[in-house]
């Protein structure tokens, strides 16, 4: 068992995590909290970290954040499990999802 | 991490609210126009404002940088067919469009003789709108020449069914029209804000505006400003103006939110609720086709999130085909069902059927490989990587091994279903009554856009929003200096705040799902009178008892809040709406159970509605009200300069 310790914290809103933040390629600069039309993030407190997802319900899966992010691969969409998208290869027949 | 559970976590505490607080700090802000909305339409009212001298405040709720519904991208320019490869008559084009009932010929008018233009400025404002990079030689519908990427949409009909005469698609070797127009939509709102910027208009980004101001304070009197709440520190903001134009959104999520999936209630953003048109009605503007409804479009958050209307991957010229490679009788909107996307009621019912029988195996596909490479390509990349919301969903498909040009994308047309009938959407149906001036029916109030009864696409947004911007500039070139009543200032400060001042009992999702549940029981497929009636009585026993409980922890959930208290005042407007209509329409969308007859000519016509003293009143136009077109059109706009030339 991990000795972390437990708090009391109500359910997680779901999905909890519209996008996935890389933090050794993310400097923080914020752009992406400012294209967000829903305020679905804010800044973190401390300079250079990145955003922190305080309204993630509120994501209307717009990907103008990870679009416009001018740091490639600080940033990535991670749809809602139930929203995963499926394709087929033509010749093979396998099935994939995103 | 990045959750705000992970921050607590870590740091032991949760974050602070990251902006300065400033409820109840006022600013106030004086300007000759003031354009509420910052989407393309406002952007371009604001734009074509601010050239003809005069200062210009914009506001709007998100950013402008990309907001709106075509804030992330749009992919097509509906209707330019003034455009250089065009083979229709703008004037005559505009008047087969406006053929469609209950449409709104003003707008139509515009968009068809000016939306052409409003492409060669946004190419000024450093917009894409030719392949100048010769990605897509040989492409069907490219112009060598002009290298402008004409759409398969509309080739030769205006709507998205096969003809309508024969049944059939129409035939696709027929002269085309060539009024779409494929553009680079992703590159269109940070140029609209950045020559907003440049140009010298105000911006007022994160400013929820809440009400408007009338002269002396007074309902049906002259619009005068506007109040406002910052939605990061909630202060107040007072503008006084001498005209304004109204460009925000529609009402999008009334029937149905899922309070754990916000923002993805519908395809539209979580933004999207119907604040403008409730302020111009408080303010005692008149409304029209407040009574059209349809059943929700997809992506509720319980639906795979892709396009409405089409089949999923049938996109343009994708074809479908079932999983053993068959290809189905599905219009595909491309050059060979000339534009049509919308299977009639017996090819629906046929592909059912075959789904039973076993002659079409589901799931099916969208096959992607066997078009052409650069079809593919231009549908792909241009039409899809271009558009609002839909590059983000190209890009993962990427990003996780997806390959057009050798993978079928699955599509989800028939294994989702159908919304249920008790979702509906106030659509973008009813909305301001405009003359042609695109004036409300209250002096120095202008509507654009989303706005307007009956509004159209992106490029209508961009016309629309740029005309209305030029009128309200003429009009408050001639008018002179408002006087704010202070009066009606503190009345709506202490609405503003009254959320701020608790600390519990009812969260804006639970009231949004509390309104949506009443419409869904009382205003859905089933109406009749007292359904009707019953709708009324329960909406406003939330606004008498649930709305006084409204708590917001801060400035964000405050605007949610006045959010959902508009749609409460949307929702009843809606009721009485169809209260005044005793008779059911197919194009209105609207089943009068107590009123069964279909159309009937007696009620082909606008209904009207407006509060007047505080009560409910009903009007009604004739269905083509705005007169000739043409004629109108011209006698408004002697003066008009065309194309605005970069100095
Ligand atoms: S994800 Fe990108 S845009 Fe957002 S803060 Fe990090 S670097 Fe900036
Ligand atoms: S996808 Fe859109 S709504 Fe969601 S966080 Fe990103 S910018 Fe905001």
């Amino acid at each position: 068992m991990s000795q972390e310790k437990v708090i009391a914290i109500p359910n997680i809103t779901t999905p909890n995590n519209p996008v996935i933040f890389n933090p050794d390629i993310c400097n923080g600069c914020n752009h992406c909290v400012e294209v967000c039309q829903i305020d679905v993030y804010i800044p973190h407190p401390e300079k250079g970290k990145p955003p922190i997802i305080l309204h993630p319900e509120e994501c209307w899966y717009c990907g103008c954040c990870a679009n416009d992010c001018p740091h490639p691969g600080a940033i990535t969409f991670n749809w809602p499990l139930q929203q995963r998208g499926y394709w087929k290869n033509k010749a093979t027949g396998e099935i994939h999802q995103i | 991490m990045s959750t705000w559970h992970d921050y607590l976590k870590e740091e032991g505490h949760v974050p602070d609210w990251p902006y300065p607080i400033r409820f109840d700090h006022e600013q106030e802000i004086d300007t000759d126009v003031l354009v509420i909305g910052g989407g393309i339409a406002g952007c371009w009212a604001a734009i074509s404002a601010v050239r003809q001298g005069l200062s210009v405040a914009l506001v709007e709720k998100g950013d402008t940088i990309r907001s709106g519904a075509g804030g992330p991208g749009c992919d097509h320019w509906c209707n330019a067919p003034a455009n250089p490869l065009s083979n229709v008559d703008p004037d005559e084009w505009a008047q087969h469009m406006a053929d469609r009932p209950y449409c709104n010929g003003t707008g139509i008018q515009i968009q068809c003789r000016e939306d052409w233009d409003t492409l060669l400025e946004m190419e000024q404002m450093g917009g894409k709108i030719r392949d100048t990079d010769d990605e897509y030689v040989g492409a069907k519908g490219r112009d060598d020449k002009t290298k402008l990427m004409i759409s398969p949409r509309y080739t030769r009909i205006h709507s998205y069914l096969p003809d309508a005469d024969t049944g059939k698609a129409p035939d696709p070797d027929e002269k085309l029209n060539n009024v779409v127009i494929r553009v680079w939509g992703t590159t269109f709102k940070p140029a609209l804000k950045k020559e907003c910027k440049r140009l010298g208009v105000k911006i007022f980004d994160r400013v929820m505006v809440t009400s408007l101001l009338t002269e002396t304070g007074v309902q049906g009197a002259r619009i005068i400003g506007a109040t406002g709440l910052n939605n990061r520190t909630g202060e107040f903001m007072i503008f006084k103006s001498k005209s304004a134009v109204l460009a925000t959104a529609g009402a999008g999520s009334i029937w149905m939110i899922s309070t754990e999936l916000g923002g993805y209630s519908n395809m539209m953003s979580r933004t999207i609720t119907g604040d403008g048109t409730v302020m111009a009605w408080n303010a005692g503007a008149e409304l029209t086709k407040m009574e059209s409804t349809g059943v929700l479009r997809i992506a509720t958050g319980y639906k795979h999130k892709w396009y409405s209307g089409a089949g999923d991957a049938s996109y343009e010229n994708v074809p479908i085909v079932d999983a053993n490679g068959k290809v189905l009788p599905y219009p595909i909107q491309g050059w060979v069902d000339a534009g049509a996307m919308v299977p009639s009621p017996e090819v629906e019912e046929a592909i059912r059927k075959g789904i039973l029988s076993g002659e079409y195996a589901l799931p099916f596909y969208g096959d992607f490989p066997a078009m052409p490479e650069v079809e593919r390509n231009a549908t792909w990349k241009l039409m899809l990587g271009e558009e609002s919301t839909t590059k983000i969903i190209m890009d993962t498909f990427n990003a996780a091994g997806y390959d057009q040009s050798r993978d079928l994308l699955q599509s989800y047309k028939f294994i989702e279903g159908n919304s249920l009938s008790q979702w509906r959407e106030a659509g973008y149906g009813g909305g301001l009554l405009v003359d042609w001036n695109l004036k409300t029916s209250l002096d120095g109030l202008y509507a654009a856009g989303t706005q307007m009864f009956s509004p159209e696409d992106h490029s209508y947004a961009a016309a629309t929003g740029r005309y209305a911007g030029r009128k309200a500039a003429a009009y408050a070139r001639e008018i002179g200096e408002p006087k704010i009543s202070r009066e009606q200032v503190e009345r709506e400060k202490a609405r503003v705040y009254a959320p701020v001042k608790r600390s519990s009992g009812l969260e804006w999702k639970e009231l949004h799902a509390g309104i949506a549940r009443v419409m869904q029981y009382y205003v859905s497929e089933f109406k009749t009178e007292s359904l009707l009636n019953m709708g009324l009585n329960a909406l406003r026993k939330i606004e008498e008892e649930s709305v006084p409980l409204l708590f917001a922890l801060d400035p964000h959930k405050l605007m949610r809040s006045l959010e959902d208290v508009s749609l409460l005042t949307y929702a009843q407007i809606i009721i009485h709406a169809s209260l005044a209509r005793k008779a059911s329409s197919v194009p209105l969308n609207f089943q009068r159970i107590d009123y069964p007859t279909l159309d009937p000519p007696e009620w082909r016509k606008f209904l009207t509605i407006k509060l007047e003293n505080g009560k409910v009143k009903t009007g009604e136009l004739p269905p083509t009200f705005w007169g000739n077109m043409k004629n109108q059109y011209e006698a408004h706009n002697k003066d008009y300069t065309g194309v605005y030339r970069e100095k």
